[in-house]
This record gives C-alpha cells, structure tokens and sequence, in this order.
C-alpha cells in the first residue's frame, strides 16, 4: 500500500503516460522486427541506455516524487536535473530514433518520413539544430525557469508548471540528440563532431555561473518554497544552495561528460581511417589527425577507407554503434 | 550555415533575451500581494464546517474570501497571520463585513468543529474554522499547490505539523484573486481587500 502511494502519479498525465508508453513500445517492436527481419539491432547497452532513460523521465513526473518536487526547491532542480540533463543525454545516447520509426506500423513510418522530409518540418529542424540556437534554448530554459518572477508563476499555476517540465524534457532530448547523434555530417547529422564538443563544454559556462549564484547567494532568490510550505523544515538558504550545487555540478558534469563521448568518436573514427591503411605520404595534401573528419569532410578519400568509413558509420546508424 | 538560418538564430536568440529580461519590468498590478487571477483555479472544496456539518465553496460565496492552512496547536505562526488578517480587518470597518476567514486546520484529530469555533471567533467574528478527512484536505492544499504534513505522534501523543503559510483571496464569486505574502502588513492587506472589492 504505501509502494503504491510511492509509484502512484500525484498529478496523473494522460499525455506523459501515453507519450512515454508509446516510446517504450515503439521501441521495442523496432527492435523486435529488426531482429525477426535481419536488419541491425541496436547494442545491447544502447537499448539498456534507452529503457533506463525513458523510466528515469516517467518517475520524476509520474510518481509522488512530483509532490517532493514542488515544494522543496532542491528536490525540484533534481528533478530538471533528471529531464533536462541526465535522462534526456541517455535516451538520446541511445539515439532511438531509427527504432522507433520501424516499431511504427508501415504506412505510418512511410506517412511520417514524408512529413519529416516536408520543407516547413526541414526548415523548423534546421533552425532548432542551429548551433547558436540550440545552446540559447538549452541554457535560455534553465535561466528563463530560474528567473525569480517567473519560478514563482509556475510553481503556483499547473499549466504552467507542466509547461515548465515538458519544455525542459523535450529540449533536453533535443540537444542531446543534437551532440550525440551517431552519424557524422555527411549522414545528415546537423553538425561535425569538433563543433559538438565546443557546444556542449560552452553550455557547463552559463550553468555553473548560475548552479554557483544559487550556491553561495546568502538571500532567498525563491519564496514560493516559503509561501507553499516545505515539506520538512529545512532553511530556505540551505535548500537554494543544494539545488544551487545541483545545477553547478551534475548539470554542468553531464556536458562535459557528453564532450568526452563525442571526443572518443572523433578519436576512434581518425583511428579507422588510420588503419584501413591511409598513405601518411598524403597527410600533406589531407590533414590526419583529430581535426581531418571536420576540416576537410569533402576531401576525396582513397576508396578503402571511404568504403570502411561508409560501412562503419553506415552500421553506426542502424546497429547504433560509434 | 546558410544566412538566413543564421539570422534567425540571433532574432531568436535576441527574443528570448528580451523575454527574460521583460519578464521582471511587468507591472506587478495595482496590489501589494501577488496577482493570482490567471494561475490558480477558482474556489472549491469539501470540508467539515462549523458545528460539524459539511460544507462546499457556498459556504463563503458571495463575499471575497481569505483562506488560510494552519492548525490550533500552532504555536507561532497561525496565530501571528490571523492577527494581522484580524488587524486588516478592523481597518476596514464596516466594509469588513463583506469578508470571511476561511481557517481550514489540517490537523482535524485535535480540532474538532467546537475546538476550531472556538479558537476562531477568539481571531475576529468572520474568522471561521473547517477541517476535514485527509482525503478532503489534501484535495484542496493539491489545489491549491500547498504542503501540509503531521509527523507520527511520539510517547507522549505529541507531534509536529507542518502547513504553508500562503493567505489566498478570492473575490466574492469564488475566484482566486491575491495571494499574499507573509511580509505584508496588516495595513497594505486592508487596502487590496478595499481595491480588490471596489473593482
């Protein structure tokens, strides 16, 4: 009984529930009919990285956590924490996309690639990818629900206060998708791998400067907290600056944790190249090293190691590996 | 990157800076409490009123409506909020009549409808006590986004609760209207409840 009272939604969501059910489900026939057809399936891990992902953003919103979360405020930016850093970064680690289109019915994958590849969804697409746009949504929503007048609205009105989660939620799965994503440039990733490390370590800036605001700052940014009642007595200070840490460092770790990822890619794709027995002699007319996939992507290439480059990234997508 | 996206890219990037930083200019309203009027649902529950009968939102409609969470046994708190609701009551005079204190106890085993009568009308004669079941009470604090706990008793029965310290005000068509907070005086109270009732 009282697991019960624990598991069950405080604020039930018809649309989360479903939203994170259909992931789940979605995901697993893709990977059932890749398996029953012959095609790739994903690695183990990244199907563990999935499931493990989608449960880590249903809890937060769908148990009694939620009540935790509304009313003591470093409970809350554990729960941001969860959507917005951890969570999000592991289902888009898992890069489910490809899966979840073939767990579609045909008709439906068929109807929805063509939609995708319709001009107004490529253009949106293309404007949220944006470098300098995604960085302004990702650290402009931490900032924008973190600003005092507008935390206190959304604490008290429901709407807003799931309009506040989802946005973090859905922005996180952008982004991290965005760094993350396996294939390279020339596979229709939005963008080359050096740039990604350069993004996600400048996004740890703006975060730590406010996770170590809210930690050292000795006056009470958020009064809600004092108005609504916490839910044990614990100083308004003290409570402003765990969340505070919450912010400066997990929050701030995941990134440099998602440029280390995309930096062992870049490293074990230089290495492939290296060993499908590129001539070093032409290292002076194409650059090796790090810097050789993102500096000159259209460089001809002798044609074993496009052809091993091809059919390692081509696997990456399907099979999901670096 | 092409250009256009890149313009767009700082057109955005430039709105949702100006959004942020226009977000704390807006004018706050003509009141010293926070304007709820658009984010909380108007006023509604079931509750255990005076003399142990049960009541709805009727109860207090057609007044504008103070509603507070606390507790008898308080020692501190309650007290302090509803003599500065009393105090912003007395400066209202005779308009002050048009005015109920709904006092909902969220620890109904020691508040029984005589003990909350009684500890009420001690306050002012438009303070009235409710309580209710668990189920009841949580209802209206979830609506109303508040928390209220009460620790297991120790050996001596004693124990703690907890409660928010929100003053919510609803207009006398069950509206939410203010909310306000624990550092308004009573005389900034008593002119959003005069400001509040002429508009």
């Amino acid at each position: 009984m009282t697991l019960l009272r624990w598991l069950l939604p405080w604020d039930f969501s018809v649309t989360v529930l479903s939203c994170c059910l259909a992931f789940v489900l979605l995901y697993a026939r893709g990977v059932y009919r890749s398996r029953h057809s012959g095609a790739a399936v994903p690695a183990r891990w990244r199907q563990a990285v999935f499931y493990i992902g989608m449960l880590l953003i249903y809890i937060p919103l769908q148990t009694r956590y939620d009540y935790y979360a509304q009313h003591m405020f470093w409970m809350h930016r554990l729960q941001h924490f969860l959507l917005h850093d951890f969570a999000s970064l592991l289902v888009a680690l898992a890069f489910p996309w490809p899966m979840l289109g073939t767990g579609l019915p045909r008709a439906w994958h068929a109807a929805l690639r063509r939609l995708w590849q319709s001009a107004p969804l490529r253009a949106i697409y293309a404007i949220v990818t944006q470098p300098l746009i995604a960085f302004t949504l990702f650290v402009g929503l931490i900032y924008l629900w973190l600003w005092p007048s507008v935390h206190f609205r959304a604490m008290l009105s429901l709407r807003e206060y799931k309009c506040m989660n989802w946005s973090v939620a859905v922005d996180g799965l952008l982004f991290w998708s965005l760094i993350l994503d396996p294939r390279s440039k020339a596979q229709g990733a939005a963008m080359y791998l050096g740039p990604r490390i350069l993004l996600a370590l400048l996004t740890m800036v703006p975060e730590t400067i406010i996770g170590a605001y809210l930690s050292l700052h000795q006056g009470v940014v958020y009064t809600v907290y004092d108005v609504c009642g916490r839910l044990w007595p614990v100083d308004a200070v003290t409570d402003q600056q765990l969340g505070g840490l919450i912010v400066w460092i997990p929050a701030s770790m995941m990134c440099s944790f998602a440029a280390l990822i995309v930096l062992r890619r870049w490293m074990y794709h230089d290495e492939l190249v290296r060993r499908a027995g590129r001539p070093l002699a032409a290292a002076g007319a194409t650059p090796t090293g790090p810097f050789a996939a993102v500096a000159r992507p259209a460089a001809p290439l002798p044609a074993t190691v496009a052809a091993v480059t091809r059919t390692s990234m081509d696997l990456s997508v399907l099979a999901g590996e670096p | 990157m092409k250009a256009p996206v890149r313009w767009l890219a700082l057109l955005l990037a430039g709105a949702v800076v100006a959004a942020v930083g226009c977000s704390s200019h807006a004018p706050a309203g003509s009141y010293h409490a926070a304007d709820i009027s658009s984010i909380m649902p108007a006023l509604s529950f079931h509750l255990i009123g005076p003399g142990g009968q049960p009541i709805t939102q009727q109860f207090v409609r057609g007044k504008t409506t103070i509603l507070y969470f606390g507790y008898t046994h308080c020692p501190d708190e309650c007290p302090t909020t509803l003599a500065r609701l009393t105090a912003a009551l007395h400066m209202l005079g005779p308009a002050a009549d048009e005015v109920h204190v709904l006092f909902v106890s969220v620890d109904p085993q020691r508040d029984s409808p005589a003990v909350l009568a009684q500890y009420a009308h001690y306050f002012a004669p438009q303070v009235e006590g409710a309580s209710g079941t668990d189920a009841e009470l949580t209802a209206l604090t979830k609506r109303y986004r508040v928390a209220y706990r009460r620790d297991p008793p120790d050996a001596h029965g004693a124990y703690a609760v907890y409660h928010s310290s929100a003053v919510f005000v609803f207009d006398a068509e069950g509206r939410a209207r203010l909310l306000v907070p624990d550092t308004e005086t009573p005389t900034q109270l008593a002119q959003d409840l005069s400001t509040l009732s002429a508009g």
